[in-house]
């Protein structure tokens, strides 16, 4: 595990050496992805403009779910996202090279091309997540299930990107596929789940758990009620939706690396 | 106990096809099947055969990349499939045509990389670099980008990352594909040297007949996906009878040319081609076709290696 880490950083150090190669596009990119991932939220704002509550949150309620699905996305985005282009690493055959070498073939895609401009979201997400939490009356439990929030997000948005991304050892790319479910599952998360159809809420909780990244535990760190019906103790629930994603996503994982049939020479 | 033991081994595909606008037949496609041989340590072996044969199939097999479907697979005592990142310790692979440096930064930082990855202590991983550098005139190189490096040096790149771990084998996809002649010369020479002196075992797949001359002991020729052939280059030649190719360019044309030890296969204006036994000399045939001819020019083929495979066939 630790020498799987000292890979990670060592292979993700020498892509960032290598984007600074092209600094003009280096910056680019990051100040283009600050404005890109900051529009979302200037949404929100514009629209608060005409209404106070939404779905039983105001304004600065909206920006801590804002924030906390930011930051799970986007800390498994910088961590993991690249594991997305799998499927043009093996038409590229470099799976090939990378299965030779002697560490983890998931820490090799993931740390290939890590790209340090996706912390651009982290960043943004941050901000708007302590400039809402400023107004939250905090308690030692209160800030317990923030971190316990940031931790386990992380590690569900981590499992639906490589879950996902294996079906491109069967697909070849199947990308947009995944994202649907990654950055749109994050999109979704913007919004207090009580203002959507009960059944998305259950969708969201029972089949692609990424209820339990921001929004059962913003509902006990903000002292909200759940207008779902669904129960109480969901909003301490996170650590063992997170353990579930990891279970199912290493079986994923083995699975389709044992399946994996390369590409013609 | 050989190094690399392989027992009856298969691989089968799955292909699907497209008949029609919905219907899709499968049929399973036999890449690798009842191939066995063992390699002992030390061995410097040809794996050779046309295009589609099963070659890369093998490979991928032996490094652990693919999962074999049937057949006992053994490599340094390890299960390929299943230790592969253990036995990734303990081989070396350098893939021809793609390059596995880092693209926009110096040589030197990618040999870096391969030290962390490896966990080579500095001091093994100094020596051997320096050692390699040397051996492989990469020593004003290794501050230029990889993206501006000639094939033929990015090929000494690739080389020497893989071997910078010790690897106690080395498998070499067309190792020489696309290099100059000296090039070519060059890392035929350094590879001898790497197994005289440490004892590497090669494992080399190619088109190039001479780059099995030059290097291999032993050659396994695959077709259809299995073994054909498995002994001695010099059987090969003789047990195919194939044959060399002398093309004769003549001042004026003229009626074929009939001298000792060799036939006449084609004429085409002024120009001649002759064949006469690979194992044999060419010296006495171009001296005597330049003795009674006015000869303009005078080239050399040696015969691939689909031509020697046909051999085999041709030959029973």
């Amino acid at each position: 595990m630790g020498d799987a880490l000292a890979a990670y950083v060592a292979i993700a150090r020498l892509w960032v050496r290598s984007s600074l190669e092209y600094p003009a596009s280096f910056w680019a990119m990051t100040v283009g992805s600050l404005l890109s991932t900051g529009i979302d939220f200037v949404g929100i704002w514009v629209m608060f403009s005409h209404l106070t509550t939404y779905g039983g949150f105001d304004l600065r309620q909206m920006g801590f779910l804002y924030g906390t699905s930011q930051l799970a996305i986007g800390l498994a985005d910088l961590v993991v996202g690249n594991v997305e282009r799998i499927g043009m690493q093996i038409r590229l055959g470099r799976l090939d090279a990378m299965m030779s070498k002697p560490v983890p073939l998931l820490v090799q895609i993931c740390a290939d091309q890590f790209a340090l401009r996706r912390i651009a979201r982290i960043v943004q997400g941050g901000g708007v997540l302590i400039w809402a939490g400023w107004a939250v009356d905090w308690t030692p439990a209160r800030a317990g299930v923030l971190v316990s929030m940031l931790a386990c997000g992380g590690v569900i948005f981590f499992g639906l990107f490589v879950s996902f991304s294996c079906v491109q050892f069967w697909t070849a790319d199947a990308s947009e596929f995944s994202n649907a479910f990654t950055y749109g599952g994050a999109s979704l998360l913007e919004y207090p789940l009580s203002v959507f159809p009960k059944q998305v809420a259950l969708g969201l909780t029972f089949i692609l758990p990424i209820a339990f990244a921001n929004w059962y535990p913003s509902l006990f760190i903000l002292g909200k009620h759940d207008t779902t019906g669904l129960p109480h103790w969901l909003e301490l629930a996170s650590p063992v939706a997170a353990l579930v994603m990891i279970l199912v996503t290493s079986t994923a994982w083995r699975f389709g690396v044992r399946h994996y049939t390369s590409t013609g020479s | 106990m050989s190094l690399i033991d392989v027992r009856d081994l298969a691989r089968t595909f799955v292909v699907r096809r497209r008949n029609g606008a919905l219907t899709r037949s499968r049929s399973e496609v036999r890449a690798v099947h009842d191939l066995t041989f063992s390699i002992g340590a030390g061995e410097m072996v040809g794996y050779i055969g046309p295009n589609g044969a099963g070659k890369s199939t093998t490979i991928k097999m032996l490094t652990g990349i693919l999962v074999p479907s049937s057949g006992r697979l053994r490599v340094a005592e390890l299960e390929p499939s299943r230790q592969r990142t253990e036995l990734a310790r303990r081989i070396g692979v350098v893939f021809g045509q793609r390059t596995t440096l880092w693209w926009d930064l110096p040589l030197r930082d990618s040999f870096e990389l391969l030290q962390k990855i490896y966990r080579v202590d500095a001091a093994r991983h100094r020596r051997n670099l320096e050692e390699y550098v040397e051996l492989l005139d990469l020593g004003d190189l290794l501050d230029t980008p990889v993206r501006q490096l000639s094939l033929g040096q990015r090929m000494r790149g690739d080389i020497t990352a893989a071997l910078l771990h010790d690897p106690e084998i080395l498998y070499l996809d067309e190792p020489t594909i696309g290099l100059d002649v000296i090039s070519k010369g060059r890392l035929r020479e350094f590879l001898r040297t790497l197994n005289a002196e440490r004892g590497t075992t090669l494992m080399l797949t190619t088109h190039d007949l001479q780059d099995i001359e030059a290097l291999c002991d032993r050659v396994i020729v695959i077709d259809h996906g299995t073994a054909v052939f498995d002994g001695p280059l010099g059987d090969l030649h003789h047990r195919g009878e194939s044959r060399r190719t002398l093309v004769v360019d003549l001042v004026d044309e003229a009626p074929p040319i009939a001298v000792p030890g060799a036939e006449t296969r084609k004429v085409e204006g002024p120009r001649q081609w002759l064949t006469f036994p690979a194992g044999a000399s060419a010296a006495p045939i171009v001296a005597a076709v330049a003795a009674s001819y006015d000869v303009a020019d005078l080239s050399i083929q040696e015969p691939d290696i689909e031509d020697v495979i046909r051999q085999i066939y041709a030959g029973g």
